[in-house]
């Protein structure tokens, strides 16, 4: 039995919990307003949002529903278009009327979800702010110019008053209905969250499972573990950053701590997928899923991370580096499951940079996306490491590369004489990302990429980016 | 009589549909709540893009527990024919398939969930023949979807040797996948006695009409088509509506059961066509001033395996082959060249930004070679009042060159240029470019036979009114529109009037809503309705008043007035009065559009009922290292003649310019030799997304009298600004050449990032 509320109603159901929660919302419950477009998260028509209780109150993040197994849904308050309405239109609503937002109008149940979702999950708000809220929405009719101006204008009316935001005053601005203010205590009644099956499919967020194959998904019994406790948290201890394997793009994106681990790291999130994809995705999926152009997987192998594997209370630790087997071949034991990720926290001479390319610059799958950390110190690289995505069966750990540039003195002969290592290391295939030539010459680039922001007055980068 | 300052104050910007949209209430296809007993019908579709089907086992499928029946191409009771223009598309193969996705059979289940399972159960073997996905070895085999086409004006032949500069060149540009949100689906339900009502997420309700009557065999009156609205359609729903209409319709004639089918996307993306991709070949002759005195193109379209609407998109195609230019010899030919992709068919611009692209890449070519710039030579060629096109007709209230200059002052180009020459020089890794893109479209169906429409008035007793028209809601706002132009004849409040949904029973023989001339072709219509109406109230008045039949009557304001002040009545009362006298409170309106004609055999005539002008300007930033790119701005100049209602008309060159940016940098549609679609998924097909469109766009209103032919005199403005996308190709070249002036340009569109980094590098 799956329990949970749906807007302002108690949801309590038998229906399997493998199917789609867009599914459930639209078939058994009639609520048509959340749209089916594409089945894979990657158009927000059938954003929904997703509260859950924490210390602080219920904390709302937009999610995709078409992509969200119902057993995800297990305590928590999911709200839809049908869940905003009241009897007037909401200054959201209103907003996108006012600057002709709206035309096929398919689209745009998502983009109100959306931008109200930002609204609820921000204290502040700022123009750029409701705008990434978005990024995971697509429209094909108005070319979002108008969407833009009803944002700003939102951003606008919400900083007439400097107060900070909260439901109390979302509810009173009547921005969301009154019930929303006693779900705190609705959502209490019907906790944990946590939920146990016989199954055998580790289920995450289910970003990459019911795009794969949603059919079987509707039959599969799963093992859920996007809300078990013993994989979630962040950590800084003894020079090191652990996070668990459950936790999302999205929650280390919000996470100060992560921050402290990961310096700069905003413009990262941002080449991440989507809003509401982040909200979803976690890590440990995205490391064991394999995918050759996993961009957190690039990112963590260049931060040489160490995996944490459980089993019956078990546990080994692994290099990141050797998890990768073959293509989508892991060293994962049966009935293992990963449980924590750990990376040692830079320095302060420690240089981090994480580059990605694709079709669209944002929102897309890496054509190639390539990571690195190193130490600079007296001109001189230490403890570097290097890794490539999309130019080879695994992600890959550029061993040869980084042991080349290991110890010497940075300079454009040595970049250029890397390059020629680097290209021993890849073996780029022509696939839909792009032909094997152009990945090849991305991978140059965004090698040398790593070190544009060095200022270092012997390095001339030109002179490498035109003669190479 | 509707007085001219009437009108004006009706001009105003509205959206009827948008409370209904925020809030998620507005009913589309998959909304309608289904009837118990609804069966859902699937697609077994082929695998293999030309082949002959061996044979067929569906006995596994059939026997699953909820599968209802199975249906092959034996079971359809009148033609297994589709084709719209040319009837050469089965709607479900018989001895070969032509393409991957060809529909084969259709299962029909209890749940979506047993279709799914039991068209895995299916197993058709086909033998794999020898594939054909490019159009230039289509046409050198002389695999034709229609006869080749060409307009001729002048003598190219002898104009090249008098030429200064002469170029020549091949220029290509890729398809794009319309991404209608709302994915192809049709709902049947039989009605007992041999009829059945349609509900389809169509463009064209007759041409599903027609098609689905075909298929079953019957007349067209046993079949209703009802269409409340769709969300999206682009040009993907004209025709590419009626193959699902037609199954479903079958499937409820076979069981007597109601059926619905509605694609998944990915269903969608493999079997239904996109916009033509192009391989072209050009010739440019220029004098020692730029002016370009001859040009000749060869446009090969890749029509898919079946004709769909590619002999008039291929039509479009020549009609603006040279855009905004005044060009004294043309010889332009054309071939609709059949593969085995899936049947291209309309997407906004329909052919003419194919056209449009080519001439654009002749120019930028010419002028790289020259050494001056491009729009040098845009400028000197524009068209003027009176410049003969290649197909006989002649501009009239040209607003070519008025669209240009004003681009060029309003926006300072002076500035712009000199603006991005500093930041190109300060600059070592980030290089912009500019490109300026003037468009001119005819606004018409090119086949002049479907010029025309229909609207059905009622004024009902309490004075509330409900009208229905042939036009379809797609987001573009033509509901707005024809409530404003109800509310404009009647002199009443929007608010008063109910737009019913789209009906074959009502509105018969309909035009689908395309071409951009679905406002003005339904409104006239609309017009014509009310102007009966009204007609027939101002007969009743002047008896009434017992006034000449020659005072002007005002109706404005819910009220009218006789023009001397003398008399006055309210609407209300107005209406109740004629209904008392057993007036007419019903009207049909009719409208065909007048003075066009083309004539096929001359290639010559005047096929449009005017033209719309513009010129875009687009400034674009390129990564040097990385090979990505934004745009920084796109500055317009438009004509909409006197726009009745400006937001509407606003989405629609913001929406319609981010589809053609995206035609021409990310979308890009991949096939692989054996006709397999790689980009088959909206993870692998980027459309732009909130990050990729300009950062700014500007759109200035040129307000001119318009053409009489335009509904209010506002011009149409569906298609046109696709075409000012064309602009960020060049835009990009441009900022490539700053970085790499011995670039290679290939004029391959789209430029994707892929493309600009071997360029870079070239």
């Amino acid at each position: 039995m799956i329990t949970f509320i749906l807007n302002n109603q108690l949801v309590k159901t038998s229906a399997a919990s493998g199917i789609a929660l867009l599914d459930f919302i639209r078939k058994e419950k009639q609520l048509k307003g959340s749209k089916l477009v594409c089945k894979e998260g990657e158009c927000g028509a059938c954003s929904i949002l997703v509260g859950e209780l924490t210390e602080d109150g219920v904390f709302y993040q937009s999610m995709t529903s078409c992509i969200t197994p119902l057993v995800n849904a297990q305590g928590k308050h999911i709200v839809t278009i049908e869940g905003l309405n009241m009897e007037t239109l909401s200054p959201v609503q209103k907003a996108m009327v006012d600057a002709y937002g709206t035309q096929c109008g398919f689209c745009t149940p998502g983009f109100v979800v959306s931008l109200s979702g930002y609204l609820l999950a921000n204290e502040t708000v700022s123009t750029a702010g409701i705008i990434g809220a978005i990024d995971g929405n697509i429209c094909r009719c108005t070319g979002y110019k108008s969407i833009e101006r009803a944002a700003e204008n939102i951003i606008a009316q919400v900083q007439q008053d400097l107060s900070k935001i909260s439901i109390d005053r979302l509810v009173a601005e009547k921005y969301i209905p009154t019930y929303f203010k006693n779900i705190p205590e609705r959502l209490l009644a019907i906790q944990p969250i946590e939920t146990t099956t016989n199954g055998t499919v580790k289920l995450g967020g289910g970003t990459d499972l019911y795009v794969q194959r949603p059919v079987a998904m509707y039959e599969t019994e799963a093992m859920p573990i996007y809300d078990r406790s013993a994989m979630k948290g962040i950590e800084i201890k003894d020079g090191f950053c652990t996070f668990g394997a459950a936790e999302t793009m999205g929650s280390l994106y919000r996470s100060e701590l992560f921050k402290k681990a990961l310096p700069d790291s905003d413009y990262i999130f941002k080449l991440l997928s989507s809003t509401q994809i982040r909200n979803m995705a976690t890590i440990g999926g995205n490391l064991v899923n394999a995918s050759p152009i996993g961009d957190f997987t690039i990112l963590l192998l260049a931060l040489d991370s160490t995996l944490i594997l459980e089993k019956d209370g078990n546990r080994r630790s692994l290099a990141l580096k050797e998890f990768y087997k073959g293509y989508k071949q892991i060293d994962l034991n049966g009935g293992e499951v990963l449980e924590k990720i750990r990376f040692k926290l830079p320095s302060n001479l420690t240089k981090f940079h994480f580059e990605k390319v694709s079709q669209r610059k944002y929102f897309d799958i890496a054509s190639v996306n390539f990571a690195s950390k190193f130490e600079l110190k007296d001109g001189l690289i230490q403890d570097i490491h290097l890794a490539v995505g999309g130019v080879g069966p695994i992600p890959t750990y550029l061993h040869k590369t980084s042991a080349f540039l290991t110890g010497k003195i940075l300079t454009e002969v040595l970049i250029k004489a890397a390059i020629s290592t680097l290209y021993t290391e890849i073996a780029p295939i022509s696939d839909a990302r792009g032909s094997a030539d152009y990945k090849r010459l991305l991978a140059r680039q965004l090698f040398i990429a790593q070190f544009l922001a060095i200022e270092q007055a012997d390095l001339v980068f030109e002179k490498i980016i035109i003669s190479v | 009589m509707t007085s001219n300052s009437n009108i004006k104050k009706r001009k105003k910007s509205f959206n009827i549909d948008a409370p209904l949209h925020v809030t998620g209430r507005t009913k589309y296809l998959d909304d309608l709540s289904e009837l118990a007993g609804t069966l859902f019908a699937k697609v077994y579709y082929s695998k293999i893009a030309y082949g002959h089907i061996e044979s067929m086992d569906t006995s596994k499928a059939a026997t699953m527990a909820g599968v209802i029946q199975i249906i092959s191409y034996k079971d359809i009771p009148g033609e297994n024919q589709v084709g719209g223009i040319i009837p050469d598309e089965p709607l479900l193969a018989e001895q070969e398939v032509h393409f991957i996705g060809m529909p084969i059979l259709i299962i029909v289940a209890e749940t979506e969930l047993i279709a799914h399972k039991a068209s895995q159960l299916i197993e058709v073997n086909i033998q794999a023949k020898e594939v054909i996905i490019d159009p230039i070895e289509a046409y050198q085999r002389k695999h034709f979807l229609s006869d080749p086409i060409a307009l001729k004006m002048g003598d190219t032949d002898s104009s090249f040797l008098d030429c200064e500069y002469v170029f020549e060149g091949r220029a290509e540009s890729g398809g794009q996948e319309h991404v209608y949100l709302e994915p192809q689906g049709a709902y049947a339900i039989p009605n007992g006695d041999g009829s059945i009502k349609i509900y389809s997420s169509t463009q064209g309700p007759t041409a599903v009409q027609r098609t689905v009557a075909k298929v079953l065999g019957v007349s067209m009156n046993k079949i209703e088509v009802d269409v409340n609205r769709i969300g999206g359609g682009f040009g993907g729903k004209e025709d590419q509506a009626s193959p699902w209409a037609a199954m479903v319709a079958l499937a409820s004639f076979l069981t007597n059961r109601p059926v619905k089918y509605i694609l998944e996307r990915g269903e969608d993306l493999q079997m239904t066509g996109k916009r033509h991709p192009y391989r072209s070949r050009y010739k440019i002759g220029l004098d020692k001033n730029y002016k370009i005195v001859a040009f000749e193109g060869q446009y090969f379209q890749n029509g898919g395996a079946a004709a769909d609407l590619s002999p008039a998109v291929l039509g479009r195609t020549l009609f603006h082959a040279t855009n905004s230019y005044f060009i004294p010899n043309v010889t332009v030919d054309a071939y609709s060249c059949r593969t085995n992709l899936p049947p291209n068919t309309a997407f906004r611009g329909f052919g003419g930004p194919q056209g449009m692209y080519v001439i654009e890449a002749a120019i930028h070519h010419a002028a790289r070679k020259i050494g001056i710039p491009a729009q040098l030579i845009q400028e000197r060629n524009l068209l003027e009042e009176g410049s003969e096109f290649s197909y006989g007709q002649k501009t009239e209230a040209c607003e070519a060159k008025n669209c240009w200059f004003q681009a060029k002052n309003r926006y300072d180009i002076g500035q712009l240029e000199s603006d991005i020459k500093q930041y190109n020089a300060d600059n070592k890794y980030t290089k912009k470019g500019l490109a300026l893109m003037p468009i001119c479209f005819g606004i018409s169906f090119t086949n002049t036979m479907m010029n025309n429409a229909r609207a059905l008035v009622h004024v009902y007793s309490d004075g509330s009114v409900g009208i229905s028209t042939g036009a379809i809601e797609m987001g573009q706002g033509v509901s707005s529109k024809m409530i404003q132009v109800a509310a404009s004849n009647f002199g009443i409040e929007e608010r008063q009037i109910k737009l019913e949904t789209t009906n074959t029973t009502r509105v018969a023989n309909t035009s689908p809503s395309a071409a951009s001339a679905t406002a003005d072709l339904n409104g006239k219509a609309l017009q014509d309705a009310c102007k009966q109406i009204i007609s027939r109230l101002k007969k009743l008045l002047v008896t009434k008043w017992d006034i000449p039949k020659s005072n002007v009557l005002i109706f404005d304001n819910n009220t009218i007035t006789s023009k001397d002040n003398q008399h006055s009545i309210l609407w209300k009362d107005l209406i109740r009065l004629a209904f008392q006298n057993r007036i007419n409170l019903s009207a049909k309106g009719h409208y065909a559009t007048p003075r066009i004609n083309f004539d096929n055999t001359t290639r010559k005539g005047h096929p449009f009922a005017y033209h719309v002008y513009g010129t875009a300007i687009t400034t674009c930033t390129v990564d040097c290292i990385r090979g990505n790119y934004e745009f920084d701005a796109v500055q317009i100049v438009h004509d909409f003649g006197t726009s009745m209602n400006r937001a509407v008309d606003l989405g629609q060159i913001e929406g319609g310019l981010a589809q053609g940016i995206g035609w021409m940098t990310m979308e890009e549609l991949i096939y692989n030799e054996a006709g397999v679609l790689k980009s088959s998924n909206l993870a692998n097909y980027k459309i732009p997304d909130i990050y990729s469109v300009p950062k700014e766009v500007a759109v200035h209103y040129l307000e001119t009298a318009g053409s009489d032919l335009a509904i209010l005199k506002s011009k149409a403005v569906g298609e046109p600004p696709l075409m000012y996308g064309i602009g960020a190709y060049f835009a990009l070249c441009n900022a490539i050449l700053a970085y790499n002036a011995q670039a290679t340009i290939t004029y391959v569109a789209p430029m994707t990032a892929e493309k600009v980094l071997m360029s870079l590098y070239s």
